[in-house]
């Protein structure tokens, strides 16, 4: 990069945003994001975490709260003002207008000359490793690269924050990783603010440096990946995010942050517990497959195998507890790791304390 | 229109003998209804005198040579651009606002757009009369406000045939205009703004150049339905303005020049292609995107 322009942070101040239906699309959405940070907005569709980004973008207009990018409360600023790129789900390049003119196209709307212009789009288009595509037009170029270019187009303009709207989406798989790889990296050399708005938890979780996880408008959780995935604060993001098994129980005994949990199929377990609990509240309790591990001892509760799905790198057993519930259980496939028959009583157990989460009902 | 439209817009598929079949009955109808009259009226032109025994170029030579008739085509091309950028300029805006508006809205604007095809020409041409008339609407109503003192001349003028003509030929613009601005991907606007263009900016680098496959469709339909459009020009035009229909008309039913009249029908007629074909020229050019900047 020529010069990498100060990252500017992005704050939402209690943003609250109602359709004119009168439906409420986010409310009291709190966000403080760092300087040059990526942030993934995660949530199923619906989650508002669209309308967030137009609002960001200055598309809509929020009922209430404030935007803020560095030092500016940009409420009042017009799209075109904000300095806010976007790379659209559907890239929506200009399909009239060449490659490099469309790379081209918002320092053209500031007035640099086209010999500037020219000489700018060439040096983005090298960098999105796309040089030789500048006379070319959008259509004749495949999905990631037209992705690439859009990447382009939006850090040409130096934003000050990159908004990226479900910017894999429409890529297959192997094609999706390469891409995440390669917008972090350019990321990276750009210290651009980076917000990405995505249902996909494991593109959240791997491409962000910190995650809000939204449901119907809500902010659930804001946090590293990890507290995320470990620590979830809500039934929602504990669901959402990875897979757990719900389990219905009672809590017996509590101590700072860490209770007992009778549960209903049977054993009693230790769980973290985010939200405060009393004795005797009835509780869910979630558990990752990978966190369960089948035991030999009295540990855990007992139930039976309903069935084994080899999936490729692991291998998942479906299990039948005393109360009816369906019980998934994970294993890494190592050598021989036996498929266990359907009918075959077991006993699982997480394997360590406090690796189950407990939330009130 | 709209089909017509779209059709050009997709790649032509494969024709298959079975599907050309399918227009076969279309086909025999203009054969024996349009191709063979058209036949024949090439024929009628070709003839030196009235009765149309002696061969030659005559008819054509005349018109070519005649600064009147000479005239009355170029007065008639005329009238079709004005007509055509009059639609345009009011067009645009309705199919702008039909794009950007909630449905309740939308069928209302696609009522008022197709109501002047529900009405007869006859009819229509007739109230624009009783608008622009000396005791007519406008000129009482500005006269009672007193504005003006003597009615102002609108009817029988060229402007007034403008405005009448181009509402009775609106729904050709505004129909391909709507699928045409329908086409392009409302995220398009939203990137140039985000990209630091203003509105106009948006407009002519983006909207404009790829509504273009529209505009050429409509000023198409509009220009060609313009100057053939004989009861409107004739009853609000009057007599003082002679445009082609109603001179070919006046050499075949009063004077009972056929053959004149026929050449007349033949260099109109080409005169016409001639436009047609510029403008989908254009349009060729528009959707190859080639030289929009």
């Amino acid at each position: 990069m020529a010069s990498v322009s100060e990252a500017k942070s992005l704050v939402l101040d209690r943003i609250t945003h109602r359709f004119s239906s009168g439906t409420m699309a986010v409310s009291d959405i709190n966000l403080d994001v760092k300087g040059g940070e990526i942030i993934a907005l995660l949530g199923p569709s619906g989650c508002g975490k669209t309308t967030l980004l137009r609002i960001i973008a200055g598309f809509i207009g929020q009922s209430e709260g404030r935007v803020i990018i560095g030092n500016d409360v940009v409420d009042a600023l017009p799209p075109n003002r904000r300095a806010v790129g976007i790379v659209f789900q559907n890239y929506a390049l200009f399909p009239h207008l060449s490659i490099s003119e469309n790379v081209g196209y918002g320092l053209a709307a500031r007035g640099v000359d086209k010999a500037t212009r020219s000489k700018e789009a060439q040096r983005l288009l090298d960098m999105v490793q796309l040089g030789k595509f500048g006379e070319r037009l959008p259509r004749q170029l495949s999905g990631g690269q037209q992705q690439r270019v859009a990447l382009a187009r939006a850090l040409a303009i130096r934003p000050s924050i990159l908004l990226l709207d479900e910017p894999f989406a429409a890529l297959d798989k192997n094609l999706r990783l390469d891409m995440q790889i390669e917008v972090k990296r350019l990321q990276r050399m750009a210290g651009t603010t980076t917000l990405i708005v995505t249902h996909d938890q494991e593109e959240a979780l791997s491409m962000a440096d910190r995650v809000a996880v939204l449901s119907h408008g809500h902010l659930e959780q804001f946090g590293t990946p990890s507290e995320i995935y470990d620590q979830p604060q809500t039934l929602f993001v504990n669901t959402f995010v990875g897979t757990a098994n719900r389990l219905k129980g009672t809590v017996l005994a509590t101590d700072a942050g860490s209770v007992k949990v009778g549960l209903e199929a049977g054993g009693e377990i230790i769980a973290r517990a985010p939200h405060p609990v009393r004795a005797s509240d009835k509780v869910t309790v979630c558990l990752r497959p990978e966190h369960l591990a089948f035991v030999a001892d009295k540990s855990g509760f007992a139930g039976e195998i309903g069935m084994a799905l080899p999936l490729g790198a692991t291998v998942v057993h479906e299990i039948k507890a005393k109360d009816g519930s369906s019980i998934k259980i994970s294993q890494a496939r190592t050598g021989g790791t036996p498929l266990r028959e359907a009918g075959t009583p077991v006993r699982v157990a997480p394997l360590a304390p406090g690796l189950a989460t407990v939330f009130p009902e | 229109m709209k089909s017509a439209a779209t059709a050009r817009m997709t790649a032509p598929g494969d024709v298959t003998s079975f599907s050309l079949g399918l227009a076969l009955p279309l086909g025999l109808v203009f054969a024996i209804f349009f191709v063979l009259p058209l036949a024949q009226l090439l024929y009628l032109s070709l003839h030196n005198d009235t009765a149309a025994t002696v061969w030659g170029l005559g008819q054509y030579i005349k018109f070519l040579t005649d600064p009147f008739s000479l005239a009355v085509l170029g007065s008639t091309l005329l009238l079709g651009a004005e007509v055509t950028l009059a639609c345009l300029v009011l067009g645009y805006p309705i199919a702008w606002l039909y794009q950007r508006s909630g449905s309740r809205l939308q069928t209302l604007i696609i009522m008022i757009v197709l109501l002047p095809l529900l009405t007869s020409v006859v009819v229509r041409t007739f109230a624009w009369i009783v608008i622009l008339g000396r005791q007519g609407i406008i000129n009482s109503v500005l006269q009672s406000m007193g504005l003006i003192g003597t009615p102002l001349r609108m009817i029988y003028t060229q402007g007034g045939l403008i405005a009448a003509l181009a509402q009775v030929q609106m729904p050709l613009m505004v129909l391909p205009l709507i699928t045409a601005i329908g086409r392009i991907d409302p995220n398009l606007s939203d990137a140039s703004a985000s990209l630091g263009a203003g509105s106009w900016r948006t407009f002519f680098k983006v909207m404009l150049p790829l509504s273009m496959p529209g505009i050429i469709a409509g000023c198409t339909l509009t220009y060609a339905a313009a100057i053939t459009a004989f009861i409107t020009q004739s009853l609000v035009g009057g007599g003082q303005m002679l445009f082609m229909p109603m001179y070919l008309y006046q050499q075949a039913s009063t004077l009972q020049n056929w053959p004149f009249a026929a050449a007349i029908s033949i260099i109109f007629l080409f005169a016409v292609l001639a436009i047609v074909a510029l403008f989908s020229m254009l349009g060729r050019r528009a959707r190859g995107y080639g030289d929009a900047r």
